[in-house]
């Protein structure tokens, strides 16, 4: 479904992302891993459009989208949750929620936006709950539903989540990344997924990508990863050396 | 035909498009982690100027260069390892030779790419989990018998680990336990096979159905000898400790050319002297580099067999490109009993014994189904007129120091000086009167 070929991303003089290629097949949910700074939030981004690749490929469903506008590339079905969820907090959350279908929506036709509502009530039945309430006053893991509620509401084929458990509580997290199988499961999505948190991430994930300063350094099965003693140990937080078992 | 069985349709019958990005999502990581973590690499692009990061298309692959045998060598026994031992689960090491062993590592996530990629060869052979798998190669540092044990295992088979040798044991076995499918070198099957009819047993009466070999050349007729003899369906399977063990590449029921697992391995094939790539579909050397292993890749590797490259679609339904059984070796290597020989380790013991002449011929001839190897070596008049114990006493000597180098055991006859014959130019050492 997306296919990513030999992209470079620059920041003025920094070189964010190097010679970076990886892919995501329909149905699956491919999960980004790596340290801070590691580029993963630059590669979705350029994904979506928001930043420009020097050069490269960047395939979704057979077309070459490197050169698309971000509205246009979301048009196309790829929807982009950002890190930190960015809601708009002094609005309702329904009004959040029609904003994720505000490309269409016009005067004269809403074309199944409500029908969309209803569906993503149905799915996070605590944004119904809250319907009303500014996206203010939500906790952190509600804002995170709300996000991801945003994104569904332009009907996207591909779903690009950066860092969904950032600063929620571990059952919040484990919530959180339990509604991300569901989507794949009930609407048929794929995910793209970048996150700090990675074993959280490769326990949901059907593969991985390990990004290290820009450039790819491992990848396969989420399992495999998370068998991997460097993935482990950079990732995983687990020293296996220092590891002293208890008797 | 029947059902087509795959092990990862997934993959073995992948898009062509799809599988090339995969291979070329790999074959990128393989080259930044060979360069970040084995110095011999590093060191070796660095000389060369290439960034493995310049590395952009499947294509580019040509600008790297080859390793080799002697690059292996050259670095025993841990020295291209591109992990921590202590991330080791497994070392093998290329059989037969010990001054010449080659050695070989996997993590826990090789051992498991390499079942499965054994059980995707053992599926395509036929074989299922309700089979029961006499495995007759040698189990230790050879990578055959563990290689293939653990695919099968990864299957759900009934595995027997019998290992190879003692013949009539292998057969009353496989009548008791129901061996359903064999597992061993092309010329250890004929063996069986000749047994069976000497101990008088019915070929009938066996449970067997498929056979998978491997390990060493063979033929068509060969095939069609087994398929008769034992009454199965004999498939030939390829691989090399250097780059995995068994697992490599396999025949499917077709029986026409092995499939090769090209999301782990890509291959190329290349003029033996020019190095340049042959015209699609040409005889040369395979070269292989691995594109998913952790703690033994090789990029380039030459395998010094002689193969080429089948793309035509197989009505099985695998898109892999397939290769043609080995035609041959671009070295001098030989194989017997399963073993690789080098004829200069033969010479180099032979250099260091007392009384032996410079000259020596080596004459392979296959008994019945084994392979039987003679050495003749010209010693000087002395010892060959007038000194009976001397004479046994030396070639007992040579055999023991012959089969612990090459960990065989070879015949050995002592010839009077000037009896072989001599060649101008290059020496025919090696007299090889097998027929495959």
């Amino acid at each position: 479904m997306l296919r990513v070929k030999n992209i470079d991303v620059f920041y003025g003089k920094i070189h964010a992302i190097r010679r970076v290629s990886l892919h995501v097949r329909e149905g699956e949910i491919v999960a980004l891993i790596g340290g801070n700074g590691a580029g993963k939030t630059t590669l979705l981004t350029t994904i979506s459009g928001l930043v420009r690749s020097r050069n490269g490929v960047i395939e979704f469903r057979g077309k070459n989208i490197s050169r698309e506008k971000p509205d246009r590339i979301v048009r196309m079905g790829i929807s982009h949750v950002p890190e930190g969820r960015l809601v708009f907090k002094p609005l309702t959350v329904e009004d959040n929620l029609l904003l994720g279908a505000y490309h269409r929506v016009s005067l004269f036709s809403s074309r199944g936006v409500e029908e969309d509502l209803e569906k993503v009530y149905s799915i996070f039945p605590v944004l119904r709950e809250r319907r009303k309430q500014l996206a203010g006053t939500l906790s952190g893991g509600e804002q995170q539903m709300l996000a991801i509620g945003r994104a569904l509401m332009s009907r996207p084929k591909l779903l690009l989540l950066d860092e969904p458990s950032m600063g929620l509580a571990p059952t919040i997290i484990r919530e959180i990344f339990g509604y991300i199988v569901e989507l794949r499961d009930t609407l048929g999505l794929t995910v793209l997924l970048v996150e700090q948190n990675a074993w959280s991430a490769l326990k949901v994930a059907d593969r991985g990508y390990v990004l290290e300063t820009g450039r790819i350094v491992l990848q396969g099965p989420a399992s495999d990863l998370l068998n991997n003693r460097d993935v482990q140990r950079a990732y995983l937080g687990r020293d296996l050396d220092a590891e002293v078992p208890i008797d | 035909m029947e059902e087509v069985r795959c092990w990862e349709p997934e993959y073995e019958c992948m898009d062509r498009e799809d599988l090339e990005q995969l291979q070329l999502e790999r074959l990128q990581s393989t080259l930044t982690r060979v360069y970040r973590n084995v110095p011999f690499y590093r060191k070796k692009f660095d000389e060369l100027g290439i960034n493995p990061e310049d590395v952009t298309s499947l294509s580019d692959l040509r600008n790297l260069p080859f390793t080799t045998k002697d690059d292996l060598r050259e670095n025993y026994p841990y020295g291209l390892f591109a992990v921590p031992l202590r991330e080791v689960v497994r070392i093998h090491a290329s059989s037969g030779t010990t001054g010449m062993s080659t050695v070989v590592g996997y993590t826990k996530n090789d051992i498991k790419t390499w079942s499965n990629l054994v059980a995707r060869i053992l599926t395509a052979g036929g074989v299922t989990k309700d089979d029961v798998v006499q495995i007759a190669f040698g189990y230790g540092l050879f990578t055959g018998g563990f290689g293939l044990h653990y695919g099968a295992e990864r299957i759900g088979a009934s595995v027997i680990p019998i290992s190879s040798g003692n013949t009539r044991r292998q057969i009353k076995i496989m009548q008791d336990f129901k061996t359903t499918a064999l597992v061993c070198t092309p010329s250890y099957a004929l063996l069986i096979a000749d047994t069976i009819h000497e101990m008088g047993v019915n070929v009938n009466s066996l449970s067997l159905k498929y056979g998978l070999f491997g390990a060493e050349p063979w033929s068509e007729g060969m095939r069609k000898e087994i398929e008769e003899k034992l009454k199965i369906i004999a498939t030939d399977n390829y691989g090399l400790s250097e780059v995995m063990g068994p697992g490599v590449a396999g025949e499917c029921l077709e029986r026409n050319g092995l499939h090769i697992n090209e999301d782990h391995f890509l291959v190329e094939v290349v003029d033996p002297e020019t190095l340049e790539p042959v015209e699609p579909g040409e005889v040369g050397e395979l070269v292989i580099t691995t594109l998913t292993k952790e703690a033994f890749p090789v990029i380039r590797f030459r395998t010094r067999d002689l193969t080429r490259l089948i793309t035509e679609p197989c009505a099985c339904g695998r898109t892999s490109v397939r290769m043609s059984r080995v035609m041959g070796r671009t070295d001098d290597m030989l194989i017997i009993k399963g073993v690789n020989v080098f004829p200069s380790q033969i010479e180099a013991v032979l250099f260091e014994i007392e009384g032996t002449e410079p000259h020596y011929q080596i004459v392979i001839d296959r008994k019945g189904a084994l392979d039987e190897v003679t050495v003749y070596v010209e010693v000087s008049e002395s010892i060959f007129f007038d000194q009976m114990k001397k004479q046994r006493e030396m070639i007992e000597y040579i055999k023991k120091r012959l089969a612990a180098e090459l960990g065989i055991s070879v015949d050995v006859k002592l010839v009077e000086k000037k009896t072989l014959e001599r060649f101008e130019g290059k020496a025919k050492r090696v007299i090889d009167r097998r027929k495959l």
